[in-house]
């Protein structure tokens, strides 16, 4: 008992120690100013994946980072690759690692990367921490977070068309009387909702009795999964399998499905799917991350203000649709070019209150709180601003916050699990 | 007098009866220097790069900057712990390869206590003090399981700590969602990141790692003293040589089996503690990230000398950041991060080899009348 004792007390001291190292203020870092300029031969780019080349995503991000480098005349030998790392501490560790290799600009590219980049931060004050699809920039109080998130549910708007165009064509023929689409998730998150219900629209725009059902995964990449999720929605009676989850799963399925005469076409994200299905994919809903990438190094090369969101859509090209597959409907592209066309000059807005309803009813008004919460969600952690979205008819997505923040539950649309 | 050598065979292999000191730690350092010069034959044969450029890279890589220095000497920490904590378990020839699983739930209790307290308002070291004893229980909790089931049932505790180690990574899959920080990531994220609370120390760059290591150090102390010099160290080395024996002598075996393995696991347990408050504030499936078995090696090659565990800690955490940075800087060059977990390996290999020709003794017959002894 009296070691117990013993041993009890010898914790206590430690406690006690590690307590007054707290209380003590820490020295402050030089007041270095995060926006001072690096000339371009100067700048070291880390980039923290979490995933590689062979995954979707992170594939898009690749390029996008190499072709803004080459854009940019940044060589080979100034960026610092880490692939397949986990969104867990790992991901702080990585990114001290980078910051004590003498990087200036480190990038992550995963949702779940950020708050170790943010640590991160806090401790670097003279290095840009630039979390992409990340949402507290604006509000964690650090000059050297900088998020960044295209206009992603434009491309998806546009995909919705090409899908229902392909809707309208086998409604059009007899071959299918309930305008069914399901919609493969990976989590209820405001960026899935954001895309899949600019994905409904899209397609509603073309078929307005459509109506569709969305299936989580609860993962971003799970082959199998998405898969399944994939063959359950075709098994309810979806004709089209659109997807916000990053693996090849689903669009497999539809190919495996369609090939043995269940009709069903597939339209995918980042990637091109022609190559997993040839004759089910129609197209994917993709981003141009080479466009952001581009902007914020160039400012920071140049010594301008980098600013903490940053975003773009078909306007500055910064996201697209692949190439139409050979099932698409005839007339796609010029819908598609129409859209586009529309979306660029102003007079057709993804989220247009006049083409959606909640609960039967026009929304005219929804104040966003922008504040995040705590890690019990009992209190909140960056208060952030309370911005009314809708204006001018239209919710005004991304734009107050580079990540997604549309969350309507609209009519039509029907969450299975 | 001509002996036939054809009949004798090419190698012989014998137990080494006895070995100096000095020998044993001269054939270690071979292995060592012999694994680095495969190692650089490795890197030129991918790379076409200096070898000795590139270690001394690696020592750069790790000792280069004092936040490096200070990040190994965390995680030479938490290894250690774990390390120390297995000692009375494996002494006692308890094969418990569960320390990853004790860990796992030691780091999920401090994890509970610092998302669901810390905004209590309770002085920070009162919040650690509950942390680290939840971890400490939850641990030995973990560890004692087997313990009972193995000193009254005679399970096997081999499988059964590693079965725990999944239970464990279920728990930490369960709950996971429910601590799911920010909204949409699936992961736990940083606790407390703008409060602190529950950290060891705001200070990550020195008295957080410092603070681990005193901690760990006191651990490592006591069990060297409690496993040399206490009564009940003294059980678990005859346990550990013989059960026979040591019912002979009056020991209750299932006692020592169920205390020891508690303590194995309290230990482990706060290794996960280390973990969560000192370097991680967090909770993933890296929380204990395979150390719980790196561990294992750590353990043996120390012989449950925790003093010698020390200095195999601190080589083989070294040898993996060391590893990680050598990729890092030579990325353009072939050295990926498989490399590097391919250098860690010929490594480990070759002194986990050196232990065979400590234990053994071989001896060659090339030909007529010549011997030579390795």
């Amino acid at each position: 008992m009296k070691k117990l004792l013993a041993i009890l007390l010898v914790l206590c001291m430690v406690m006690a120690f590690a307590a007054c190292t707290k209380t003590t203020d820490p020295v402050p870092e030089d007041p270095a100013n995060p926006e001072e300029p690096v000339a371009g031969a100067d700048i070291k780019i880390g980039v923290i994946l979490v995933g590689d080349e062979n995954e979707g995503y992170t594939y898009a991000h690749i390029e996008g980072i190499k072709k803004a480098a080459a854009d940019l005349g940044i060589k080979d030998d100034q960026i610092n690759w880490k692939y397949v790392i986990p969104e867990t501490s790992v991901c702080y560790d990585t990114a001290v690692e980078l910051a004590e290799m003498g990087c200036n600009i480190i990038f992550s590219n995963s949702f779940g990367h950020q708050s170790f980049m943010v640590q991160a931060a806090e401790e670097y004050p003279e290095i840009i921490f630039c979390p992409a699809t990340g949402d507290t920039a604006n509000v964690c109080g650090l000059a050297n977070v900088v998020n960044l998130f295209p206009h992603t549910y434009e491309s998806r708007y546009v995909s919705g068309i090409v899908a229902g165009m392909k809707l309208k064509e086998l409604m059009d023929n007899g071959t299918v009387t309930d305008p069914l689409v399901g919609y493969v998730g990976a989590f209820p998150y405001a960026e899935v909702v954001s895309g899949y219900t600019a994905f409904y629209l899209g397609i509603k725009s073309i078929v307005p009795e459509a109506y569709m059902e969305v299936q989580f995964t609860s993962s971003w990449f799970d082959l199998n999964k998405e898969s399944e999720a994939a063959k359950a929605l075709m098994a309810r009676g979806c004709v089209i399998i659109g997807q916000h989850a990053d693996s090849t799963g689903a669009p497999s399925a539809v190919e495996a499905a369609l090939a043995n005469g269940t009709i069903a076409y597939s339209v995918g994200y980042n990637i091109d799917m022609l190559n997993v299905a040839p004759n089910a994919a129609l197209t994917s809903a993709q981003n141009n991350w080479s466009k952001l990438y581009y902007d914020i190094l160039k400012a920071f090369i140049n010594g301008e203000e980098v600013k903490h969101d940053w975003s773009g859509g078909y306007d500055e090209d910064a996201v697209m649709i692949s190439a139409l597959g050979a099932s698409c409907a005839a007339g796609t592209q010029e819908a598609v070019d129409a859209a586009i066309a529309g979306i660029k000059d102003g007079t057709l807005h993804v989220f247009d209150t006049n083409t959606f309803t909640v609960g039967g009813e026009a929304v005219t008004t929804r104040v966003f709180d922008f504040s995040t919460m705590n890690a019990d969600y009992s209190a909140v952690q960056y208060v952030g601003e309370q911005i009314e979205c809708i204006t001018d008819g239209y919710f005004h997505e991304s734009e107050f916050r580079s990540a997604p923040y549309f969350d309507l539950a609209i009519d039509g649309i029907t969450k299975l699990n | 007098m001509k002996i036939d050598h054809k009949k004798e065979p090419i190698i012989r292999i014998s137990k080494r009866v006895g070995i100096q000191f000095w020998k044993s730690w001269l054939i270690r350092l071979a292995a060592i220097a012999l694994s680095l010069c495969v190692c650089a034959l490795l890197i030129f044969a991918l790379s076409g790069l200096n070898p000795i450029k590139v270690f001394g890279t690696m020592a750069k890589g790790v000792f280069g900057t004092q936040r490096k220095l200070m990040n190994w000497v965390r995680d030479t920490s938490v290894l250690l712990c774990i390390a120390v904590g297995l000692a009375p378990a494996f002494k006692m020839r308890f094969w418990n390869i569960g320390a990853e699983g004790q860990m796992l739930v030691g780091g999920i209790a401090a994890a509970a206590c610092m998302i669901h307290l810390g905004n209590l308002g309770m002085p920070n070291v009162v919040l650690l003090l509950i942390m680290a004893s939840a971890s400490i229980i939850a641990g030995g909790v973990w560890g004692v399981i087997p313990a009972i089931s193995k000193a009254y049932l005679n399970t096997n505790e081999t499988l059964f700590t590693l079965m725990m180690n999944y239970i464990a990574m279920q728990f930490l899959l369960f709950f996971t969602p429910i601590w799911e920080h920010p909204a949409g990531s699936n992961k736990v994220g940083i606790i407390n990141s703008v409060t602190k609370v529950g950290w060891l120390s705001e200070d990550q760059k020195l008295a957080t790692p410092l603070i681990m290591l005193f901690i760990v150090l006191i651990v490592t102390v006591l069990m060297f003293a409690y496993l040399k010099y206490s009564k009940q160290g003294y059980e678990i080395a005859v346990v550990g040589e013989s059960q026979r024996t040591a019912k002979y002598a009056a020991i209750n075996v299932k006692n020592v089996v169920v205390r020891s393995m508690t303590i194995s696991g309290a230990i482990c347990g706060l290794a996960g503690f280390l973990s969560v408050a000192g370097a991680d504030h967090t909770i993933s499936e890296d929380t204990a990230g395979g150390r719980g078995f790196i561990a294992i090696i750590v353990a043996w090659l120390a012989k449950f000398n925790t003093f010698v565990m020390i200095l195999i800690a601190a080589l083989i955490v070294f040898l993996d950041k060391g590893a990680i940075a050598l990729a890092s800087e030579y990325s353009n060059y072939n050295l990926t991060n498989d490399v590097a977990d391919i250098i860690t390996g010929i490594i480990l290999f070759f002194i986990l080899g050196s232990e065979f020709f400590i234990n053994y003794k071989i001896k060659f017959h090339l030909g007529k009348g010549k011997e030579e002894i390795a």
